[in-house]
């Protein structure tokens, strides 16, 4: 029983809990909180596993400015009132449960004849923690990402200007003429909310 | 690394499995969201399990370039569900099954 058995245990719980607990909570704020939770626990089991700089930019980026971005979308619609109790789909609940068991089912079967059938490379911990040593984590990595992956690394930067664009054209009001940038007040009146 | 890969592996399946049925089950938009962000978390775990069986650090790669496009996605989605909220005042999916204002 070394320690980290007890840390994976405690990451283990903290990340399934929180995730049953999301899928429970009423609140859309409790279920952004649940998925913080469940993301630093996730941040614990990428260190246990030599995965550093995984770890820091899932914290950074998932845990510190997705759900930050999330919170404030809640806080900017007031979304506090209870989901709607009704189901307009009947049955939709249920064989949405029963759905998810057969998928569970599907992937453990996938995995575990997966594990059978690549056995030869069952643990290759000894080798990563050798490149986390020499080269380091961070070096590996960027090693790859600016060697092997350049092109994707690239076409993720078109991703995110393609992105960044079509956000500013969403979120500008409509009513607005185009170009129209300086007018004293924005036309408001097409808008129930 | 003393513990398996197949306990990271059964999280991993595990946590998407709950994303799934939580993407299913709930009705307001942003909620859905985040379970396809715990659905793309969790298979960022399969990931760098798979890089650690491996023995190389490709694995870690792929987790870099799915934080990119979840960043993306997230920004996007939620600049979505912002302007339904401003056309009818609510985030609750079934309500929003019409392509006109």
């Amino acid at each position: 029983m070394n320690i980290e058995m007890v840390v994976f245990g405690v990451m283990f719980v903290v990340a399934l809990g929180s995730s049953i607990a999301m899928l429970f909570a009423p609140n859309a704020v409790h279920t952004a909180l649940f998925l913080v939770a469940a993301q630093i626990a996730l941040a614990l089991a990428f260190l246990l596993q030599g995965a550093f700089f995984v770890a820091v930019i899932q914290i950074i980026v998932y845990a510190g400015a997705i759900m930050v971005l999330f919170l404030f979308v809640i806080m900017l619609l007031g979304v506090d009132r209870e989901e709607a109790l009704i189901d307009p789909l009947p049955g939709q609940r249920s064989m949405a449960v029963g759905l998810g068991a057969l998928l569970a089912v599907e992937i453990a079967y996938v995995s575990w004849k997966g594990a059978t059938l690549v056995s030869g490379i069952e643990d290759g911990g000894a080798a990563l923690t050798a490149l986390n040593r020499d080269p380091g984590n961070v070096e590996s990595i960027a090693h790859a990402l600016f060697s092997r992956y350049l092109l994707p690394f690239e076409a993720t930067s078109v991703l995110l200007v393609v992105a960044i664009v079509g956000v500013m054209v969403l979120a500008r009001r409509l009513g607005d003429a185009p170009g129209d940038i300086a007018s004293p007040e924005p036309v408001e009146s097409a808008e129930p909310a | 690394m003393s513990v398996d890969p197949g306990y990271y592996l059964a999280l991993a399946g595990l946590m998407f499995t709950i994303g799934v049925v939580g993407a299913l089950v709930r009705k307001n938009a942003i909620v859905i969201f985040m379970f396809i962000e715990l659905m793309l978390n969790a298979v960022n775990l399969a990931f760098v399990t798979f890089s650690r069986m491996h023995g190389n650090v490709d694995g870690q790669v792929l987790v870099f370039f799915v934080l990119v496009v979840a960043a993306a996605e997230v920004v996007v989605g939620l600049a979505i569900i912002t302007l339904i909220f401003r056309y009818r005042a609510s985030a609750n999916v079934d309500e929003a099954h019409l392509l006109r204002r």
